[in-house]
């Protein structure tokens, strides 16, 4: 018990070094059982800067969420948030992918969101006013208010989604991870969630998406990371997605189209969400 | 109109009676309660396990003390808390898989409480105590540790709601949020091998899992809220824990049965005639 009072207590002393990237890793590797999932992954990320992740199955994408949110040690190597150790840190928030929730969990979408905030009510207390109203406030960042009483089954995918990003929000994230959010979503969905995103971007929130879609990830991001277990690239979309790195990332797993007009399409083999 | 209040206050001249309702509505709440986190988190089998693993710490107590009952209580906190801590330890390891290593666990401990009980002469009365419970049997010693654990738990649950809740419904949130996870989830054993405990003398080892799981599945079918959950659940551990006992009395029944299977009949009702269909409608697997 009193280490978790002491951990409570110690939320606000949790250094941020402003000058400092918002998620940086060195020479992080995680292995199961002797086998490497990520090797070596070395990169920084700027406040505010919309980040997507692409690679085949298996190329440790969910596992790099994992070790970023703390969910899971590295095997080797460290991840610093804003120039710090993980510990402590409760600025990172995860919207789990769709099939990862119980919906018929007995909450309703106030109270989910409400969830983000419970490290900064502290132990042994009750959410306060001002704590409701942070959650009115992130909700309707999200133009979810009026569902605010719904139980949570009773959402749409896109709803769904929105409803994590308020959670996000909720949390104070500054650095928010979604594991495949546009999956399986309708175009008005999809478009609901990057206008939000666009929000996020405007209150220098940063974002790390893990996705399928290629053609998603070059147009709506700043930077896109290829990842088959070792950072293969991370820049700009038009310098990595590439035919040489996708090959590279993808081998024998997607099949390259080349289209008329020089763009490469990229058929991923893989089944709609179901990445472990 | 005087014969159906009778039908109520009759049973009530015995103090016995009286001791035998409050206990049962203690722990008929205590359970219901804490099984909307069993029900919520998956937790059936874990609970079932853990009842009847109480098992042989109870028969050791037996042996040791003679058929003094004071202390069969600590004898059964003891090894409940014993045994929900090494399940929970047990389940994190990789090799076996969880209801494998709990079910291998579970069968070794009742076999060896049964066979510890079995050296006593009187074993045959004995034993079906244990296993069903004899709630009529209870002491004002016994209810006032009743009352008193079972407090504790439901002050704990009250006490760390909101942690509770972030826990079972999204364990990495709670990692993000860097809650003491393993802390927590032992803290929650805890709190089922105390109502184990605490329930064990009313409804007995075998159907202790009925008691955990009926009421709070049958209000998971009525609520959305987890709160309202744990009321709703609470309120038919109550009922059905004071309509059994009544059932207990005129026919004779044995009262942890009679219990149980009241609570059964509401699942059953609510179950079929539901009148929240949206709920279910809600609902994706």
């Amino acid at each position: 018990m009193k280490k978790y009072t002491s951990r409570i207590t110690s939320y606000t002393h949790v250094h941020h070094d402003p000058d400092a990237p918002i998620l940086e890793t060195q020479r992080l590797t995680v292995s199961y059982n002797g086998r490497p999932a990520l090797e070596v992954v070395t990169f920084h990320l700027h406040a505010g800067e919309r980040v997507a992740v692409v690679g085949p199955n298996g190329a440790g994408k969910s596992t790099l969420f994992k070790v970023v949110a703390g969910v899971l040690p590295p095997t080797s190597g460290e991840v610093r948030i804003s120039g710090y150790g993980p510990r402590g840190h409760i600025c990172i928030a995860y919207v789990p992918q769709r099939t990862q929730v119980d919906w018929r969990f007995p909450a309703s979408v106030a109270d989910v969101v409400m969830m983000g905030r419970i490290g900064r009510v502290g132990l042994f207390r009750w959410p306060r006013r001002a704590d409701w109203q942070t959650v009115r406030a992130a909700l309707g960042a999200v133009d979810m208010l009026a569902l605010a009483g719904r139980q949570i089954g009773e959402l749409s995918g896109g709803q769904q989604q929105r409803m994590f990003l308020a959670r996000a929000l909720a949390q104070e994230a500054e650095l928010v991870l979604m594991d495949e959010p546009l999956n399986g979503l309708d175009a008005p969905s999809q478009e609901a969630i990057l206008g939000v995103l666009d929000g996020l971007r405007q209150r220098r929130i940063t974002v790390m998406v893990a996705t399928h879609d290629l053609g998603q990830a070059a147009r709506y991001f700043d930077r896109v990371m290829l990842l088959n277990r070792r950072l293969i690239r991370f820049g700009p979309p038009a310098e990595v997605l590439t035919t040489e790195n996708l090959l590279a990332a993808y081998g024998s797993q997607g099949q390259l189209i080349r289209n008329a007009d020089g763009t490469t399409t990229l058929t991923d083999t893989c089944c709609d969400g179901g990445e472990e | 109109m005087t014969g159906l209040l009778d039908i109520f206050i009759q049973p009530l001249t015995y103090d016995f009676m009286v001791r035998g309702l409050i206990a049962a509505v203690l722990v008929g709440v205590v359970c219901a309660v804490v099984g909307v986190y069993v029900v919520l988190r998956g937790m059936a089998f874990f609970g079932d396990a853990l009842a009847h693993a109480v098992l042989p710490g109870v028969a050791l107590g037996y042996l040791v003390s003679g058929s003094g009952r004071e202390n069969l209580f600590w004898w059964a906190l003891g090894s409940a808390v014993l045994v929900a801590l090494a399940i929970g330890r047990v389940s994190r390891r990789a090799e076996i898989k969880e209801d494998t290593a709990i079910g291998i666990l579970f069968a070794a401990m009742f076999a060896l409480g049964i066979a510890l009980i079995s050296t006593v002469r009187s074993y045959t009365v004995d034993l079906s105590h244990f296993l069903f419970g004899d709630v009529l049997g209870v002491s004002t010693r016994d209810l006032l540790l009743t009352a008193v654990f079972g407090g504790v738990v439901l002050l704990v649950i009250v006490l760390f709601y909101k942690e509770f809740l972030v826990l079972s419904f999204d364990p990495v949130l709670a990692a993000t949020l860097r809650l003491p996870a393993s802390l927590l989830n032992n803290l929650l054993f805890v709190l089922m091998a105390l109502t184990v405990s605490v329930a064990m003398q009313t409804v007995g080892v075998a159907l202790m899992v009925a008691m955990l799981v009926t009421p709070a599945a049958t209000a998971s079918l009525l609520t959305r809220r987890l709160w309202a959950m744990m009321l709703v659940s609470a309120g038919i551990g109550a009922f059905s824990a004071v309509t059994g006992l009544y059932l207990s009395y005129y026919f004779n029944v044995v009262s942890g049965s009679a219990i149980v299977l009241t609570a059964t009949a509401i699942f059953l009702l609510v179950f079929l005639f539901n009148p929240r269909q949206g709920m279910l409608r809600g609902r994706k697997d």
